[in-house]
Parts: C-alpha cells; sequence; structure tokens
C-alpha cells in the first residue's frame, strides 16, 4: 500500500460482552490529519488504543509502515500520544515531563535542552521549563502533553479528545494551533473526537463512525454537503430530514410536492430520506415559492435566527439572517443542489441518533 | 450557635486524654520519686541493659519494616494491575485477621515455630534440618512481620490505587520499559503511602512488649519489655516515664519523617 | 506464566496471614490441652466456653466496653469532623495533628500515661477507666473515616435544600447525614474493632479488677491456655466473617439492582 503509513485490517475488538469493533478496517495517509468522529461508546477511542497498541485487538491486525506491529507493545512504537486529560506526571516540572521521551532514547543533556526549548516555544510557552504541572492552566497542560509528544518527533501523533476540557474560546484557538503544528511538523495527526465543529474545522479526512462501523469517510465538505444516511445527516451539522419518494433520477417528491434535484442512480417511485441544511431554506412570500408554511418559533442566537417553520405537514428547521416574527406566513425554496438524497437506514447504526430529554 | 463549636467535646477529650496525660509522662520523666527534677530517668538509658534492650528493639523493628515493605509493595501492584482486587474486598482480606485475638494469632506462632511444633515437623519429614527458631530475635521479627503486615499493605495498596493509569499509559507511550515506569513513575507517586507505612509499622514494632515476651520466651527484653516492667512489676514511675521520653524520640523522629514525605497528608489507612 | 506467579505470590501472602488463624481453629477442637499433639477431635472447649465465669465476665466487658467506646467516640467525633469542617484551614491542620497523636503514638505509651492520669487524679482503675482509655484512642479513627466524607461533601446540596425551605437541622439530617453515613459507618465499625482487639492499653488501665478477652489470654500466656480461649476466638472470628460476608453480598445486590 504506497503511501499508507497506518493499515488496520480486519480488526475485532470486544469488551465483556460488548462488541466494540467487528471486521474494521481503515488506511491512514501520511501527513494526513484524520479525524474519526462520532457519538460516545462508537469505538472511536478503542480504535486509536489499539493503534497506539494500549489495546490488543482480538482479531485482525495493524500495519505500521508496511510491518506487522499488532504484537508490538506501546514503548517500542514510534507513535506518540496526546491523553484526553493530558496525564502530565505531577511529580516532575514541565521540562522533566517533556523530556521524559528524550531521555529514554539516551539522547545527549544539550540535545535535550534544545529540543524542550523548541517544543515550548512551538507551543507558545517559552520559558516555562521549570514550571510545576499543578500551576498550569488547563490550556497551558494541554499544550505542554502536545510539547511532549511531538518533541519526540514521531511518524504519527494520536489526539485523544484532547480540547474536551476547555472552554469554547480556549478550544477554537487550539484548534488553529493543532492545525499549524500539523503544518510545521509534517506528522500525521489521527484525531478522536465527538464535536464535529473540531472535526470539520481541523481535519484533512473525517472517518464518521457509530456502533464500531464506519457510516462515511470523505474531505469535511464532502461530510457536510454530501451525507449518505441519516445519522451522518443528523450527526454533522444542523439538518432535516425528510421521509420523500424519489419519482425518477434528478426528480424528488417532497411533502406531495415536486423539487427538482441533482442526484442520480435512486431508482424509481422508491422511498428515501432527503437532506436540506437550514440555511439552504429560502424564505419568501407566499405563494412565491415551492412550499407554504407558517412560522411556529423563532430564536436569535447572535449568528443568526433560528426558526421553526411548519410546512408540507412538517416542522423545518430554517436559518436566516432575516427575521421572521412567529405566525408569519412564508414560502419555501430550495435549490437543487442543496437536496441532497440518502438511501433509507438500513441498519440501526445508520439511523439518527434519538436523544431523551 | 456557630459549627464551630461542635468540636469542642472532642478538644476537651484530646486535652484530658492526650495532652494532660503527655504531661504526666514528661513530669515522672525528670523528676525523681520524691518529686525533685533530675535527668537520671532519662540518662539511665545508657546503662547497659537499657541502651541493649533499645538498641535490639531499634534493630528488629527496622528490620521488620523493611520486611514488611519488600512484601507489601509487590503485592500493591499486582492488586492494582488484577481485577480481583477492589478496595472493599481489599481491606475485608486484610481487617479480618484482626479479629481473631491478636495475642493468640502470635502465639500461634509459637505452636507453628516450636521444636515439636508444624513447620519442624515437615521439615524434618523431608529429611531437613529442624529450624531453631522459637526464642530468638529471629522469631521476634516474624512476630512483628505477621502483626503489621496489613498496617503497611493498606496505606501503600491505597496511594498506588489512585495513580492514574493514564499516567502510566503516557510513560509506555513515550517509551519507557516497565522498569522505567516502576522507578519514575509509579514508585515516587508512591511515597505518602510508603511513608505511612513505614510509620505505621515502626512504631508499633519499636514499642512492642508483647510480641517479645511471647516469641522470645521470657528472655530477650526489648525496650518496651523495661518499661512495661517499670510500670507493672517495679512501680517505678519516674524511671518507665524516663524511658518513655527516650523511646518517644524515636517515635516524634517518624512522624516529623513522615510529615515531610506526606505533605498533603493524603496517605490514609482507610 | 507471570500471572501465575502473581496468584502465587498472593496466594503465598494470604497463607501467612491466615495460618495461625487456621492452626488455633484446628486446636480448638483438640481433645487435650496440648498445643502441638493432637489427641482426638472434641468440642469440649467450645461447651467450657459458656460455664466458664472468667471467660463470660471477659467477653461481657470486651464487647460492652467496646459498643460503649464506639458509640461515645462516634459521636463525639462526628461533632468533631463538623466543627473542625467550618474552621480555618490553619486551626484545622493543628488539630488535626493532636487528633493524630494517639494513631501514631506506640500504645504502651498511650496506655501508660493514661494509667498514671487516672490515679494522679484519685480515679481508681476499673471498667470505667478502661472504657474511657478506649474512647480516647477510637475518636481519631472515626475522625479519619468521616473528615474526608465531609471533605467531598458537594456544598450545593445544604444549600439547595435551605433554598428549598429547609430548617438548617432538616437539612443536616435529611441531606447530609445520608451522605456522611458510610463514613460514619465505618468509623463505627473501626472503632468496635480496635477496642475490641486492644490489649495494652486495657493491659495498664484495667487495675485488677475486670479483665477483657485480650488480658485473660495474657494473664494465661505463662501457665498455658485453656483451649476454651481458642474456642472463643474461633467463635467470634466465624461470625464477624459470617456478618462481613453477609453484609457485603447484600451490598452487592442493591448496587447490582441499581
Amino acid at each position: 500500500m504506497a503511501g499508507s503509513l497506518i493499515e488496520l485490517r480486519n480488526i475485532h475488538k470486544s469488551f465483556e460482552d460488548t462488541v466494540v469493533l467487528e471486521d474494521f478496517n481503515l488506511t491512514v495517509n501520511e501527513n494526513e490529519f484524520i479525524t474519526l468522529l462520532g457519538p460516545s461508546g462508537c469505538g472511536k477511542t478503542t480504535t486509536l488504543r489499539i493503534v497506539g497498541g494500549f489495546e490488543t485487538p482480538d482479531k485482525g491486525s495493524v500495519y505500521f509502515e508496511g510491518k506487522d506491529i499488532t504484537a508490538v507493545p506501546p514503548n517500542q512504537r514510534h507513535i506518540n500520544t496526546v491523553f484526553q486529560k493530558y496525564a502530565l506526571f505531577p511529580h516532575m516540572n514541565v521540562e522533566q515531563n517533556i523530556a521524559f521521551g528524550l531521555k529514554i532514547s539516551g539522547k545527549t543533556d544539550q540535545y535535550i535542552k534544545d529540543k524542550v526549548a523548541y517544543a515550548l516555544n512551538l507551543v507558545n510557552l517559552k520559558g516555562y521549563e521549570k514550571r510545576k504541572i499543578t500551576q498550569l492552566s488547563g490550556g497551558q497542560q494541554q499544550r505542554i502533553a502536545m510539547a511532549r509528544a511531538i518533541v519526540n518527533e514521531p511518524k504519527v501523533l494520536l489526539l485523544d479528545e484532547p480540547l474536551g476540557a476547555l472552554d469554547l474560546k480556549l478550544r477554537q484557538d487550539m484548534e488553529y494551533e493543532l492545525i499549524r503544528l500539523k503544518n510545521e511538523l509534517g506528522i500525521t495527526f489521527i484525531y478522536v473526537t465527538h464535536d464535529q465543529e473540531e472535526a470539520l474545522t481541523m481535519s484533512d479526512k473525517v472517518v464518521v463512525m457509530n456502533n464500531g462501523i464506519i457510516q462515511q469517510m470523505g474531505t469535511p465538505e464532502q461530510i457536510y454537503n454530501e451525507p449518505e444516511n441519516a445519522f451522518v445527516a443528523d450527526f454533522i451539522g444542523d439538518s432535516n430530514i425528510i421521509d420523500a419518494v424519489m419519482v425518477e433520477d434528478k426528480v424528488v417528491r417532497i411533502c406531495d410536492r415536486i423539487f427538482p434535484c441533482i442526484d442520480t442512480g435512486f431508482g424509481n417511485n422508491r422511498p428515501v430520506d432527503v437532506v436540506i441544511r437550514p440555511e439552504d431554506l429560502i424564505i419568501g412570500k407566499p405563494g412565491e415559492g415551492q412550499l407554504d408554511g407558517v412560522v411556529s418559533h423563532n430564536v436569535f442566537i447572535g449568528v443568526h435566527y433560528e426558526m421553526e417553520i411548519e410546512a408540507g405537514g412538517f416542522t423545518w428547521l430554517a436559518q436566516n439572517t432575516t427575521s421572521y416574527p412567529v405566525g408569519t406566513e412564508v414560502s419555501l425554496s430550495v435549490i437543487p443542489e442543496n437536496i441532497q438524497i440518502m438511501h433509507k437506514p438500513q441498519r440501526k447504526d445508520e439511523e439518527a441518533i434519538e436523544i431523551d430529554v | 450557635m456557630s459549627r464551630r463549636y461542635f468540636a469542642s467535646p472532642f478538644i476537651v477529650w484530646i486535652a484530658a486524654g492526650t495532652v494532660i496525660p503527655l504531661i504526666m509522662i514528661a513530669y515522672y520523666g525528670f523528676t525523681d520519686r520524691s518529686g525533685a527534677f533530675t535527668i537520671e530517668n532519662v540518662v539511665s538509658i545508657m546503662g547497659a541493659e537499657h541502651a541493649q534492650a533499645l538498641w535490639l528493639a531499634l534493630l528488629l523493628a527496622l528490620i521488620s519494616t523493611a520486611i514488611c515493605f519488600v512484601l507489601a509493595f509487590p503485592l500493591a501492584l499486582i492488586l492494582k494491575d488484577s481485577r480481583l482486587g477492589t478496595k472493599g474486598f481489599m481491606i475485608f482480606i486484610f481487617v479480618l485477621p484482626m479479629w481473631m485475638n491478636f495475642l493468640l494469632r502470635t502465639m500461634a506462632w509459637q505452636v507453628i515455630l516450636e521444636r515439636g511444633g508444624i513447620i519442624n515437623g515437615i521439615l524434618t519429614g523431608l529429611g531437613l534440618p529442624a529450624l531453631d527458631i522459637i526464642n530468638t530475635p529471629a522469631a521476634i521479627v516474624l512476630g512483628m512481620v505477621y502483626d503489621f503486615l496489613p498496617f503497611m499493605v493498606l496505606p501503600i495498596y491505597n496511594t498506588v490505587m489512585k495513580i492514574d493509569n493514564s499516567l502510566i499509559e503516557a510513560a509506555y507511550d513515550l517509551g519507557a520499559t516497565k522498569g522505567k515506569v516502576l522507578r519514575s513513575i509509579i514508585l515516587p507517586l508512591s511515597v505518602p503511602g510508603i511513608a505511612s507505612g513505614i510509620t505505621m509499622v515502626f512504631v508499633p514494632a519499636l514499642t512492642t512488649f508483647v510480641i517479645s515476651n511471647m516469641l522470645g520466651g521470657g528472655k530477650i527484653n526489648l525496650i518496651g519489655n523495661i518499661i512495661e516492667q517499670e510500670f507493672t512489676t517495679s512501680s517505678n514511675w519516674n524511671l518507665g516515664s524516663g524511658l518513655s521520653l527516650v523511646m518517644m524520640i524515636f517515635i516524634v523522629l517518624s512522624m516529623a519523617l513522615l510529615s515531610r514525605l506526606d505533605k498533603n497528608g493524603e496517605a490514609s489507612l482507610i | 506464566m507471570k500471572k501465575f506467579l502473581k496468584g502465587l505470590y498472593i496466594a503465598i501472602i494470604l497463607l501467612f496471614l491466615y495460618l495461625p488463624i487456621g492452626v488455633l481453629m484446628v486446636l480448638s477442637f483438640n481433645e487435650s490441652k496440648s498445643m502441638s499433639i493432637w489427641t482426638g477431635f472434641s468440642t469440649r472447649w467450645y461447651e467450657e466456653m459458656f460455664s466458664n465465669e472468667m471467660i463470660l465476665d471477659a467477653v461481657w466487658n470486651t464487647f460492652t466496653i467496646a459498643i460503649c467506646a464506639a458509640a461515645a467516640s462516634t459521636v463525639i467525633g462526628v461533632l468533631a469532623c463538623l466543627g473542625i469542617s467550618r474552621m480555618r484551614s490553619r486551626s484545622q491542620k493543628v488539630i488535626m495533628a493532636f487528633n493524630n497523636i494517639p494513631l501514631l503514638n506506640a500504645d504502651i505509651v498511650t496506655g501508660i500515661s493514661l494509667m498514671m492520669t487516672f490515679l494522679v487524679f484519685g480515679i481508681s482503675l476499673s471498667w470505667g477507666t478502661v472504657l474511657l482509655s478506649h474512647i480516647t484512642f477510637c475518636i481519631p479513627y472515626v475522625i479519619l473515616s468521616v473528615m474526608p466524607k465531609i471533605k467531598q461533601l458537594s456544598p450545593n446540596m445544604y444549600e439547595a435544600a435551605l433554598d428549598l425551605g429547609a430548617t438548617p437541622a432538616y437539612a443536616f439530617r435529611k441531606v447530609i447525614l445520608p451522605d456522611l453515613m458510610p463514613g460514619i459507618t465505618s468509623g463505627f465499625l473501626l472503632a468496635f474493632t480496635m477496642s475490641v482487639d486492644d490489649f495494652v492499653v486495657t493491659h495498664f488501665t484495667r487495675g485488677a479488677g475486670i479483665n477483657t478477652i485480650s488480658t485473660l489470654i495474657y494473664s494465661q500466656v505463662k501457665v498455658g491456655i485453656r483451649p476454651t480461649l481458642f474456642a472463643l476466638s474461633t467463635v467470634i472470628f466465624v461470625i464477624v466473617l459470617v456478618v462481613l460476608v453477609i453484609s457485603n453480598v447484600v451490598q452487592n445486590r442493591k448496587g447490582a439492582r441499581n
């Protein structure tokens, strides 16, 4: 497999009675920022830990640069991990933490000193060598954990939901930091998260998982604009998912109205799921669009107005910078390119997640 | 009424039950029978018989503490890894023997160790020479280790269990061998528990008189025996208190060491 | 292989711990008084246990002292924890340091110092002085068990109760106390255990009057211990074992149901 850095083949993994991964396959290429995205329990962390060597698959193999490393323990893999709660050694200071891996490789004192300074500089924490871990803030600890991992120049960096404990602004700053680091260092990032915003912002490739099965793999744009099933559509961004009937290629019937679209290959008169993003709904005067309705909810969230519109027997979620007060009669339209057709879910894991409020 | 005053019964009890009695020891330690000030009682530690008792007690206590540590630390590590030790179960297993009277348990070792006893029965049965341990310092060490091992295991176990597994995984991730993980991660983070365990074994071992009585055949005198005799058979409170004061120096030293190594007071028995 | 060695290590240590107990239990069924020769199976010592005055007295003393000491020290200890947690950090540290003294101090020192104190103040040694002494060394164990629970208390729960209209006393009973219960219970049990098993402090503070199980045993060490005492200890041990196992099972059932 030319260019593939990591390959997981036919991985099976169970914990007690629960099967987490079944016949799981994944290829990661060099210099990629690939994100495993999914809800809790979907198997993304288990996959990451198998790559890192902290879990052994029940069946299947892990390949690194073409060699089978399934039986290789974590301390011999040329891979480093940034742990979810940072796992910084509390009894050592910043410098000792970062130098830990370098000391083990037997580097000279001068090399270590230089490398530590370089790493701290890279994460914008110059001069922090002698600080105690307990004195650091969450964001600083996160960056030290990064520094400790990358200073060993691994080919692959594994990141297990590292931004989860940070508040919003800091998280957004760190997302940009991670992209910058990846570009500067040129190493492959395998990132695990349940937060779709992180996934879409940073990744070259997103792997959406549910129940141990890959639902869809693609660039952030592909995942967002062309979700392949209800689960992906619902998990990424807000969406309107409606039952519809594919009349024929490029024609779909939604809420008893005919809508032209651009998808083909879904058959004739077949039931399908349709996804339309809220921001793609064009709101106009009644009668001027494809579907008439009434505004039932309106909330201002800063970036835009979130509105719910009852039309054609369905509650549509719409986003617009213009506000339409509750009770206004409106019409809805959507251009063909923004109608995404999906197959009906074949299995439970392809369905949208129901949340118990 | 402020909630702070809830603690008053306790404070009264400390004053009456701990502070005043300690003052008593100090008073009697530094006076003679007539009440006059003297340092005779304290200085008498240098006398041959007393000095020997103190040295022997120190030696045996140190050996026992070391043995307890060597036994307890690997045990704590094994239990941390395995699934079988839940915290409650561990405490259960080590606290349970305390419900069989400790005098009898200690004395049972007499049965096990003596010339005609069980161990020698097995050894001679196998054709090996009989062990003559009973009534020697070795027997006393055995008794000390037996009685105090739980006090070393529990604090160390508690501290080791608190070590976040992700720290150990991070160390492996960075390339550490098992030995390096033990030396650089687990051991330093176990220090509070180890310090607590050492104190909880060393002090009782140093001051015991029961164990030396029962397993030493009554011929081996530790400092504890001498003090006990001064208070029961000899009724020489002054000498007894004086010797206690000397013994207490070592207790205070242990406590000071403990508070240095366990700054946050995180190590506990429970 | 490694797993086997680890298991073996644990097994050896457990064997070491329980071997003397096993020996005692076996000897309690020995026909003769000998501790090294088995002459036959007999339950005579168990029968004698119920008729021997000295032993019955000692048992009575041991357990009444233990229950009273555990109860009293629990009350004082819980109150103390509530009070201490309200103090400034400095005062807290000082008081906790004093609390640690009986724990870290050698029991012989505790014993002799209490003995001298009682006699100097003219209190003659009896059941009462033993009880007072036991309370003194039990309180720290209660505090050690309860303090961590108090520190872990969610600060908002008490306020939430007040917010909903509860009086401080009601809030304490219904909200704080249940949270502390595990700590209080384990503190009580720990105090009880330490009291039952105590020898040294009792030895010095009992005077010539009463005996507890421990002091009775000690008094017979030189002359040879009647196996009746082995029988007694075995019975106590088995009772405790059964109680603990049952409570463990009950707790697991409760947990599973949740």
